[in-house]
């Protein structure tokens, strides 16, 4: 099923890109190349075949519950487009 | 006076031990040259000369001493991913522009502990997503490689297309650079240069910025094998910052490149074609077969049936990985901000306005597939497709110690060639490369010839998880065949 010019929106809306008005109706046509090129993968037989995450199977590896860093609000703050007296500077989100 | 440029890693080593120059002269030198050559061939995002003088002259004084470590003294330019700290680092981004971390990334904080000295990060694709360097913020960068009686602006390929033209000019004496789907190896064969990506896990990605979890690899840029070798030694170990980082001993990979290959099983895979490859690139992978066989390998026709499927499944994997990695950039802790009437139209306009053609495709690509009602027919399935190739490399790899197979389907093509061509041409640069990612498997690049044209092409070698030795081994046969000595001559 190709994806639609609205799709496209849709999609820029979840990803939180300002939607491309001037490049809708190309990214459209993109998307669907991509979509239909990775169709592909319809030919390969995956039943009973379980879904690979890592590549070289380790344990997820287990450390103490101890603090080994912090107490560097400065330098974190440092980097911020706006912050106040020790703390970030964010658009208003609660009404 | 000793031609700096010329030199592999190894000889500045020795030679900076043996006192026959010193790191600050030497890095007087590669700082005056990458100055000279950031105009024509625009690979570097900043270049810093104070601060390589600084560094050099602690590495002085540990030689005066008779300390230091591998790398002391030797300048290392390192891609614009890595985490420096006070350095500006952007992914070559616009919506980084300013961003200085307070941290240093483990890669190359090994690399200073093993002497290395800092003096450039080099450009790259935006965000690593891109094939050519075209994606950069900072524009392209140049290959200091012209084909024969041509001017023309070549590509060094991408993603880490800086590291490679600043190495391939003779700028550095090592890089470094990160692959997700073949952005070390491909740059390399197009600049004729050795590009290694180890196993997964084998380098920390901790401060390196995201772009595909699962598939990036850091991993060095050298002139030669042996120097590949030990970059890929110093920057590999465990790190307890990075939970998918390899536990265990970093085996001692600069001693395997002398390694003999008598005896090794090496297999051609015979899914390793495409159509439209140049009629050299074929004849220079029989020409390897020969040249491992002439030194005692055993050579062995072999299949991977999956091969085809590799590219589709990784790019439904990197952008769904890249679409969920890249939702940090949201204006609010750290790189730039668009204001706008509320939180959502801040976030929407800051990341319309940071964010890049190719990025943006593959969010919106990624955001679709991880999307309600996608995610089986999509993701899942891209993973079940992943063991499905790695089975097949597993299954390869009962009968033979390595694969050797062409680096790329083409020599470096010009600057703005696809820009026309729907965004899949492009990614066909990676055919070769990117099952190596999705495997996790070590694979690296290696200078094997010319082609017509006086352009350097590149051999790839494939070793089982883990076993970057034997993969070294092969390679060092390989470049002692290949007897690869050419450089890129100087136009810029």
């Amino acid at each position: 099923m190709p994806v639609t010019p609205d799709d496209v929106r849709r999609i820029a809306k979840l990803a939180r890109i300002a939607e491309p008005a001037d490049r809708i109706d190309a990214l459209t046509g993109e998307l669907n190349g991509i979509l239909k090129w990775v169709e592909l993968l319809d030919e390969v037989d995956v039943s009973d075949v379980e879904p690979m995450t890592t590549a070289v199977q380790t344990p997820l590896p287990l450390r103490n519950d101890a603090v080994t860093d912090g107490g560097v609000r400065e330098a974190i703050l440092k980097n911020a487009p706006k912050a106040e007296e020790g703390f970030f500077v964010v658009p208003k989100s609660v009404e | 006076m000793t031609e700096f440029s010329a030199l592999t890693l190894h000889e500045a080593v020795e030679g900076l031990r043996a006192k026959k120059f010193s790191a600050v002269e030497l890095a007087h030198a590669t700082v005056a040259a990458a100055e000279a050559a950031q105009g024509p061939l625009n690979c570097f995002t900043s270049i810093d000369g104070g601060r390589a003088i600084e560094m050099a002259r602690a590495s002085d004084a540990r030689l005066a001493r008779g300390e230091g470590g591998a790398l002391e003294g030797a300048p290392v330019a390192i891609k614009d991913l890595f985490a420096v700290k006070g350095v500006e680092t952007t992914a070559s981004s616009n919506i980084l522009k300013g961003f200085r971390p307070e941290y240093e990334s483990t890669v190359t904080q090994k690399l200073w502990d093993a002497g290395a000295v800092y003096f450039a990060k080099t450009a790259m694709d935006e965000f690593a997503m891109g094939s050519s360097n075209e994606t950069a913020a900072t524009g392209p960068v140049v290959n200091p490689w012209r084909a024969k009686g041509s001017a023309a602006r070549l590509t060094p390929g991408g993603s880490s297309g800086g590291s490679a033209a600043a190495l391939a000019a003779g700028i550095s004496y090592g890089a470094t650079g990160t692959d997700t789907g073949g952005s070390i190896r491909q740059p390399a064969a197009f600049a004729g240069l050795v590009g290694v990506k180890p196993t997964y896990g084998r380098c920390s990605r901790w401060g390196v910025v995201a772009f595909a979890s699962s598939l990036d690899h850091p991993g060095p840029f050298a002139k030669t094998v042996k120097d590949a070798a030990l970059l890929t030694q110093v920057m590999s170990g465990h790190d307890p910052k990075d939970s998918t980082s390899l536990a265990g001993p970093v085996p001692d990979f600069a001693a395997a490149a002398d390694r003999p290959i008598k005896g090794l099983r090496i297999g051609i895979p015979k899914e390793y074609r495409v159509d439209g490859m140049p009629g050299e690139i074929e004849t220079l992978w029989r020409e390897g077969a020969e040249w491992l066989k002439a030194q005692g390998a055993e050579i062995v026709d072999i299949s991977l049936p999956m091969t085809q499927y590799a590219l589709p499944a990784y790019y439904i994997i990197a952008p769904a990985e890249a679409s969920s990695n890249l939702a940090r950039y949201d204006g609010m802790r750290f790189g730039a901000r668009v204001e706008g009437a509320d939180l959502t139209e801040t976030y929407e306009k800051t990341r319309a306005a940071g964010f890049g053609k190719e990025v943006q495709r593959r969010i919106l690509i990624g955001t679709y597939v991880l999307s309600a009602g996608y995610y089986d027919a999509y993701y899942l399935k891209a993973l079940k497709v992943r063991r499905r190739i790695y089975e097949d490399f597993t299954a390869a790899f009962e009968k033979v110690d390595a694969i050797l197979t062409p680096a790329t389907p083409s020599a470096a093509f010009e600057i703005g060639s696809k820009a026309k061509a729907d965004p899949i041409e492009m990614y066909l640069n990676d055919i070769f490369t990117v099952t190596a990612n999705i495997a996790g498997i070590p694979a690296m690049s290696v200078p094997a010839g010319l082609d017509k044209d006086g352009l350097p092409l590149g051999l790839q070698v494939i070793a089982p998880a883990l076993d970057e030795e034997t993969m070294f081994a092969v390679a060092g046969a390989l470049e002692r065949a290949a007897g690869f000595t050419a450089r890129a001559e100087k136009w810029w």
